[in-house]
């Protein structure tokens, strides 16, 4: 029997505003709030809210047979939670269905899978506290950034303890190999790989309301029946998609909502049923291994990751971005931790990229920026500001290990502080309780205040 | 004097040049100046010279009252001087594209069709050197030069040229031919050259073949800055800031400003660069201050108008202008005015009269940059720069660049 397993991704970046030079070392906040407001509410009202819709009502009508995943990143999970709080409501009530599936990435959509495994770990764990704050559920499948996967970023996902990870069936990863299997990382065996199924997903994304396709118009008839028509022994067709597509990209008059409603009644008729990315990595064996010496993504053509790190300037901006990570991680600062998130998250890469014909367009389209050069500038200006607020904290001719040791000692010590006030408190309650026992409802009152005081 | 451009609407440094040296020759005496630009707005400062736009004057007759020329131009032109010109036109002209007034339009900028501007602009004046009488026609670069000679033609006054660049500075040696047939023309016919400097004498004579006993250096200066400008608050840096301000082009030689700055801060990280301005050269800049991994500590501004100019300056520590050729190059002395030391290309024209900077080849980036960290790290030397560039630039006025010019008028009116 066949099934297919569909995967929405949610996210928006903290944009930045215009920062002047002028800026650095006075101005520490760096956001846009008016353009992020904007863009949130309008994709939530084109797109989101219709789709959390769509979504509901497909469940309901064919009685839970339909089920999908989701992944939501932590940038999109605040804005959301600022601007669009009944988004949040209508998720958590997908997710009540049991049919909806919340799948684990990093916090802010971030690079640190190609740049720092420390952090990527830090990241995911912060993602998943969230997850399951929100939805009371921790998510057992991994999709990275972009769905950027290479060797190495297998071994450490499998470390976390994930069952499985999803990722893009690049042609010049899998050759002559299908991505309609469950295959597993050469790497870390343990951990299955679910690959996206480029054409039909490009079907939907690319060519659903292109006039010039052949195929035009797409059904949901048709779509259903190739599915059915894949050999025998594919059993699981995977199609992952940004949520935007659905209502922002291809907007509702396309009939895309309607499009999808059908889609289960069909494929009951042929007999094909629908799956979480979870139940794939349990249900399914693996048929085999694969090795990704080098990362691939879900972007541009090349299917690589040249749409962040391909030019002098991501590659400038990325590594002086990851040369603070261990000192922020040290420090307790909030708005340090906060913005060093909001800066990590791969958008702003993105629009530094100097790619022309198609893949320029598409990164052109997302910027909100003139050109690349103006992205990159505006970026460094912040980060500029944000390494001068880290060296504030924390002196640069200090070593990493030097400043590690040296705040475990006051921590330890704070530590120690803390046992023997403690110990203080409890002998002179003795002492009182053993000199005065009339007194003591008064002394104790007395004691209790100070105890708190000395601490300080 | 025929000029193209004047504060406060200025797009490079001509029009700078040419307000200060107005005003310093109005300010020596004996002399009354009447300036034609292609098109004033109203705004410009009047009280030292008669500001004549070419856009005002008429070359084709039209009757109009007296009452609508001082309504349609009267912010801008007399109207009796306007029926003075008009009494002046010398040939029909109806055949061009003229507005209600009989005048043609102009943008007063550098658009796509500057050619046919410039020779509208010379057969405007031919009616107003039928109308003003005159002692000396003085053209301010090639833009002017056709409409000088056509003047002096006309009139038969002798002419003034003053070489502000030549095209040999703006391209590097590829020069445009065009361009270069309206110098050389102006030149020839000229009676007496001034250029702004030794390094333009010398490629007056040498390029353009001119008799060296023609040509006179007179040196540009400054107007002293208002004291609001003075007294802009200097904003709370830790780092120390090294700025570069013009025109991202090759002619400002931009790319050795970043090699020079990355050598820097290689020895010394707590410095900040930054690039005011922008051009055709900034992208690959910024290309270039990623590539040498500096982008942290590199800024851009983009384009900075008006006053954003001084308070750069006044963020500035040191002042940097790598110029590959630069006729005179104003910035420097603007930036020492506002106390802020500079270094300087030898081959920028400013170099010669210039004693309180610090002078490097332009190529020579790790000269630049050793003077880029002296600036920063030795309190001692920039204290002094800094004193002595603000005592220099009180003995730099425009009134003695004044007097020499009318020096060069007093010797060609009398042979």
């Amino acid at each position: 029997m066949k099934n297919i397993c569909f995967y929405f991704q949610i996210h928006q970046p903290f944009r930045l505003k215009r920062y002047r030079f002028f800026d650095i070392g006075n101005d520490h906040y760096y956001y846009d709030d008016f353009t992020n407001d904007d863009i949130i509410t309008r994709i939530a009202e084109h797109s989101y809210m219709p789709m959390a819709d769509t979504l509901l009502h497909m469940i309901e009508h064919s009685g839970g047979a339909f089920k999908c995943a989701i992944s939501i990143t932590g940038t999109a999970v605040e804005q959301l939670q600022q601007y669009v709080p009944e988004f949040i409501d209508k998720l958590k009530a997908l997710v009540a269905t049991g049919c909806v599936e919340i799948l684990s990435e990093t916090y802010s959509h971030s690079l640190a899978s190609l740049r720092d495994p420390e952090e990527f770990i830090r990241q995911v764990h912060s993602h998943d506290k969230l997850v399951s704050n929100l939805f009371g559920k921790k998510p057992v499948v991994f999709r990275n950034t972009e769905l950027i996967y290479d060797d190495d970023i297998a071994t450490i996902v499998a470390s976390m303890g994930f069952k499985g990870m999803i990722t893009e069936g690049a042609k010049h990863i899998l050759g002559w190999k299908s991505p309609n299997f469950v295959y597993s990382a050469a790497s870390a065996p343990s951990l299955k790989l679910m690959l996206k199924n480029d054409k039909l997903s490009d079907d939907i994304s690319r060519n659903f309301n292109n006039h010039e396709w052949s195929e035009y118009p797409l059904t949901a008839d048709k779509y259903v029946d190739w599915i059915a028509s894949l050999p025998e022994e594919q059993q699981l067709v995977n199609i992952f998609l940004s949520m935007e597509t659905f209502g922002e990209f291809l907007p509702s008059y396309t009939g895309i909502f309607d499009f999808l409603k059908a889609l289960p009644r069909f494929a009951a008729e042929r007999k094909i049923s629908f799956i979480t990315p979870c139940e794939a990595c349990e249900k399914m064996k693996s048929v085999g291994e694969l090795a990704v010496p080098y990362p691939m993504s879900w972007a541009d053509e090349a299917r690589d990751v040249s749409a962040w790190t391909g030019n002098d300037l991501q590659r400038e901006a990325l590594d002086k971005l990851y040369s603070v990570a261990e000192r922020v991680n040290l420090t307790t600062d909030r708005r340090l931790k906060q913005d060093w998130e909001y800066l990590q998250s791969s958008d702003h890469f993105f629009y530094m990229s100097t790619k022309h014909m198609a893949d320029g367009a598409a990164h052109a389209s997302f910027s909100p920026y003139d050109s690349p050069y103006a992205a990159f500038t505006n970026y460094m200006n912040v980060l500029a500001d944000f390494l001068v607020r880290v060296r504030e904290q924390y002196p640069m001719e200090i070593e990493n290990e030097e400043l590690n040791s040296l705040l475990l000692t006051i921590r330890n010590q704070a530590q120690e502080i803390d046992t023997l006030n403690k110990e203080v408190k409890q002998l002179r309650a003795n002492i009182l309780s053993a000199e005065e026992p009339v007194e003591v409802p008064v002394k104790k009152a007395a004691c209790s205040k100070k105890a708190p005081k000395g601490k300080k | 004097m025929f000029g193209w451009e004047f504060p406060p609407h200025i797009l490079g440094g001509l029009g700078t040049a040419s307000y200060g040296l107005t005003r310093g020759m109005h300010n020596c005496g004996g002399v009354d100046i009447s300036f034609v630009i292609p098109r004033p707005q109203g705004d410009e400062d009047t009280s030292f010279a008669q500001i004549i736009g070419a856009s005002d004057t008429p070359v084709a007759w039209r009757d109009v009252s007296y009452d609508y020329v001082k309504s349609r131009i009267g912010h801008v032109m007399d109207p009796h001087l306007y029926f003075a010109l008009r009494d002046h036109i010398y040939a029909d002209f109806n055949y061009m594209l003229l507005n209600d007034l009989g005048c043609i339009e102009f943008s007063g900028r550098y658009p796509d069709n500057l050619l046919e501007e410039i020779n509208n602009y010379s057969i405007v004046a031919g009616v107003i050197a039928r109308t003003i009488p005159c002692d000396v026609i003085h053209s301010h670069d090639w833009l002017t030069y056709p409409a000088g000679i056509h003047a002096k033609r006309v009139t038969g006054k002798p002419l003034v040229i003053h070489v502000h660049a030549t095209d040999f500075d703006r391209s590097r040696g590829n020069v445009n031919p065009t361009v270069f047939g309206i110098e050389k023309d102006g030149m020839d016919n000229a009676d007496h050259i001034i250029t702004v400097s030794d390094l333009t004498r010398r490629t007056v004579i040498d390029k353009y073949g001119i008799d060296p006993s023609k040509v006179t250096t007179v040196h540009n200066a400054v107007v002293p800055l208002s004291e609001e400008i003075l007294s802009l608050p200097k904003p709370d840096n830790k780092d120390k800031t090294v700025t570069f301000l013009g025109r991202i082009t090759m002619q400002k030689g931009p790319e050795y400003f970043v090699e020079a700055a990355a050598k820097v801060l290689r020895k010394n990280p707590g410095v900040r660069f930054v690039m005011a301005g922008s051009g055709d050269m900034m992208d690959k800049m910024i290309r270039l201050a990623a590539k040498r991994g500096i982008a942290d500590r590199f800024h851009f501004t983009g384009f900075l108008r008006g006053n954003q100019v001084y308070e750069m300056l006044r963020a500035s520590d040191v002042y940097v202008m790598p110029s590959v050729s630069e006729p005179f190059g104003i910035s420097p002395l603007e930036a020492m005015q506002m106390g802020v030391p500079s270094i300087i290309s030898k081959q920028s024209g400013c170099a010669e009269i210039l004693d309180n900077v610090i002078k490097t080849d332009y190529w020579d980036v790790d000269a630049m940059a050793d003077a880029m960290h002296a600036l920063v790290s030795y309190p001692a030397l920039h204290e002094s720069l800094q004193k002595g560039g603000i005592e220099e630039m009180k003995g730099i006025t425009w009134e003695k660049a004044g007097q020499k010019v009318l020096d060069i008028y007093r010797k060609v009116i009398k042979n």
